[in-house]
């Protein structure tokens, strides 16, 4: 395997672990008004989160800096192209990563519903934006011979792409029903296991016919060699397993399986793509791959010497930081 | 409309705000550190207070930092992908490490930290103050790479259009990171020192728990101090290395347009670009030569005379940065730097700062210097590069997105600087109201 190829694999590690971690936490901030009546329901639905959001957000910076670092014309290439969506993104971003912090330094009850409802909206539309962006990633965006991509912000904004901003919405907000359904405790936690069930039935839907129409719409499961097909039969019977495991009360299962799904769904839509990163609707050839994008063979082993290092030891205390805060949070020590 | 200014001034912006919050956090980090093991190693309740007391405030500034810090992370792509186009090669390196070796690191341990007082032994939870600072500061160090070699490239080769990593060990050991990265560090060092000396001061003046902030007070003092002291030194020898290496950033900042020897130094001037002279000048003679090159006879090469060499390398073209910005800018920082000496002597030399009412009222204002420091001297570093982004490789105007419409980023521009000045307000607000707070005796401010 050469170099590119795995860092086209450790970038798609990234988006996964990024997709399945601030996953749960977007979907906790979009349920955060719902299950949430009292202002210590609502802290105990963020201290689910406290101690490990931020970590979480980081694994879409690094996602982000190794796709400079591996494929800088990638970055250049879509940041440049999907400018307003990703303002948008950011936008959403700031109120999230500030409202954790404002929220709790005043007791004022309007002050705190105010960032309970900014809090909904940081984690919506970051979730719908990143959906939105890889329902465009599936289907190719008019890039033209320079690397360059012209359309601004309207076709981005097509339907299927749209629909795959749902897809994530959706599925981000099951997956976050069941992290509250295994953190909470009390009120909450009752809530949360009566509003998995049927944030299930939305995802399957919304999901199946996203994928139903990448089939039609996009090659990414249907393109012969490497293709998003297993991964995505994967992804379908683990989302079915979801649930199945909601039914029976088992919500450590439940939650499990909303991880596969989230892995596996992530892997088709990479595989998918693979070795092309950025699909050219112009010209197949104007398209960027791990190949015409990436940086040089020096710096790709220099990076990947610093990659083995050093991945292993923050996978590791990542692990011991799970484990310290794996028990349920109740009323009687919150921090947020 | 023209983009480039544009995306320059949201540069600016996002790196200003950005710079009012990160610098605490690498000072403030260090300081909860030493609190703590304080704590640890004598047991006294105090230092475990103190230690959490600025907790709020190091969280506070944290998450500002990240939401700006992403910011400018994007911007790299969004604004300016000609620029990341010709050095993603060496730039998205650095970016990328600093991520898995310093955010990691500092997010996952703040985050334990901050929630895990009572799930660890002193012994681990003391661990973890020391890898949020340690975190921090390989940010710090990180970044500064990928800036340093913006300042003075080094191992690299050019080959069809864009800038190639030729020696990652000549990357992150240029000669230019000793001076940055020490000039930061001690610089959040002092900020921290006054920032903490001004909470305490409030405290003090109310006549609350008045040991346990003198004790917050004593310890800033002498941190402040030792930060200022540093800052400034480190500072001077930054300005002799970067004469060397950019003598055109250096030279507009001293105002100095014509060769001398000896060269006076200007205390004040009135820079006139056009004429390329100064329309009104107090001159010290030869401490320019001092300050240059350790000798009062120094010969000082002016701009007029740099602007022939840089043309001589790179061809025709304008090579003098802005000269007012980069002088007023260089000199708010030295005097800000020199003030700052000053009060953190005075608060050294006091040992009852609770019985001098008067100089803690001026401790309240104090950290608007560091504050402004940093920011003036982030405005010389950058400002003072043009008309290169990277410097002698790639000018700013190359650099530009060609497919983002002016449009576009003036939408941008308005809302994150709205965004941004609305909850820097706040954050400050929130961070006052937290730290001036009314607190029970020997109980933390739990806040929440």
């Amino acid at each position: 395997m050469d170099l590119n190829t795995l860092w086209f694999i450790l970038i798609t590690v990234l988006f996964i672990g990024f997709f399945v971690l601030e996953g749960f936490d977007y979907g906790v901030g979009i349920l955060l008004p719902f299950l949430g009546k009292k202002d210590e329901e609502r802290r105990i639905i963020i201290n689910t989160i406290g101690p490990i959001w931020d970590s979480n957000e980081v694994w879409m910076i690094t996602a982000g800096g190794a796709m400079f670092a591996a494929f800088p014309q990638v970055y250049a290439t879509l940041f440049s192209g999907a400018y307003l969506a990703l303002i948008l993104m950011l936008v959403g971003l700031i109120l999230r990563g500030v409202g954790f912090e404002f929220r709790s330094k005043s007791p004022d009850p309007r002050w705190r519903n105010t960032w309970d409802w900014l809090l909904f909206v940081g984690s919506l539309v970051p979730a719908l934006l990143w959906g939105v962006v890889v329902g465009n990633l599936m289907r190719g965006l008019a890039i033209d011979a320079k690397m360059t991509y012209w359309g601004g912000l309207l076709p981005l904004l097509n339907p299927f792409a749209l629909w795959g901003g749902l897809t994530f919405v959706a599925l981000f907000t099951m997956h976050g029903a069941n992290f509250l359904a295994l953190r909470t405790s009390g009120e909450v936690e009752k809530r949360a296991k009566a509003v998995a069930f049927g944030a299930w039935i939305a995802a399957v839907v919304v999901t199946v016919i996203f994928v139903v129409w990448a089939f039609f719409a996009t090659d990414i499961l249907t393109r012969p060699g490497v293709n998003g097909l297993i991964p995505a039969i994967l992804a379908a019977i683990a989302l079915l397993l979801v649930g199945y495991f909601v039914r029976q009360g088992r919500h450590g299962w439940a939650f499990v399986m909303g991880v596969l799904t989230i892995v596996f769904a992530t892997v088709m839509v990479f595989a998918g793509l693979y070795p092309r990163i950025l699909i050219s609707t112009l010209d197949p050839a104007y398209s960027l791959t791990i190949y015409n994008a990436s940086s040089s063979p020096y710096t790709l082993r220099v990076m990947t010497i610093v990659a083995a290092i050093f991945v292993p030891i923050v996978l590791a205390y990542l692990a011991w930081t799970y484990k310290v805060f794996s028990d349920r949070v109740t009323g009687k020590k919150l921090v947020y | 409309m023209n983009p480039i200014p544009l995306a320059r001034w949201q540069f600016a912006i996002t790196t200003i705000f950005h710079w009012l919050f990160v610098p605490l956090t690498l000072g403030l980090s260090i300081f909860i550190a030493l609190a703590e093991t304080r704590y640890v190693r004598t047991g006294d309740e105090k230092y475990k207070r103190m230690a959490r007391f600025w907790g709020p405030i190091l969280l506070l500034n944290f998450a500002m930092g990240v939401v700006t810090g992403i910011v400018q992370e994007f911007h790299f792509g969004l604004n300016w992908s000609e620029y990341s186009r010709f050095m993603g090669d060496i730039f998205g390196a650095p970016l990328a490490i600093e991520a898995l070796l310093a955010f990691y690191l500092e997010s996952t341990f703040l985050g334990v930290w901050f929630f895990g007082w009572d799930r660890l032994s002193k012994k681990a939870h003391l661990l973890t103050a020391w890898l949020v600072a340690l975190g921090s500061n390989i940010s710090a160090y990180w970044i500064l790479t990928a800036n340093s070699f913006m300042q003075h490239p080094t191992g690299y080769t050019l080959q069809g259009g864009r800038a190639l990593m030729s020696d990652f060990f000549a990357l992150i050991t240029n000669p230019n990171i000793p001076y940055q990265f020490a000039h930061v560090l001690t610089g959040g060092i002092a900020l921290a020192g006054f920032v903490v000396m001004a909470f305490s001061a409030w405290h003090l003046l109310q006549k609350r728990e008045v040991d346990f902030f003198r004790t917050n007070f004593r310890w800033a003092a002498r941190y402040a101090l030792i930060g200022a002291i540093l800052v400034g030194l480190i500072g001077h020898f930054q300005g002799q290395f970067v004469l060397q290496k950019q003598p055109l950033k250096m030279t507009a900042a001293e105002a100095h347009w014509e060769t001398e020897q000896p060269a006076s130094f200007l205390v004040v001037a009135i820079p006139n670009e056009q004429a390329r002279t100064n329309t009104f000048e107090i001159r010290i003679p030869y401490v320019l030569s001092l300050l240059s090159y350790n000798s009062f006879t120094a010969r000082v090469e002016g701009l007029n005379e740099l602007e022939k060499a840089a043309i001589a390398q790179w061809g025709p073209g304008n090579y003098i940065p802005p000269v007012a910005i980069n002088f007023y800018a260089f000199r708010i920082m030295v005097l800000a730097g020199l003030l700052m000496i000053l009060l953190a002597v005075l608060a050294v030399v006091y040992q009852q700062p609770e019985a001098r009412p008067g100089f803690l009222k001026v401790m309240l204002w104090a950290p608007v210097l560091p504050y402004l420091a940093g920011v003036a001297g982030w405005i010389v570093a950058e400002v003072g590069r043009w008309p290169w982004i990277v410097y002698g490789l790639l000018r700013i105007e190359d650099a530009i997105s060609p497919n983002v419409p002016a449009s576009s980023i003036v939408f941008s521009l308005v809302v994150l600087t709205v965004l941004y000045a609305v909850l820097s307000v706040l954050a400050f607000r929130l961070a006052v109201k937290y730290g001036a707070q009314e607190t029970a005796a020997g109980q933390v401010a739990e806040a929440y």
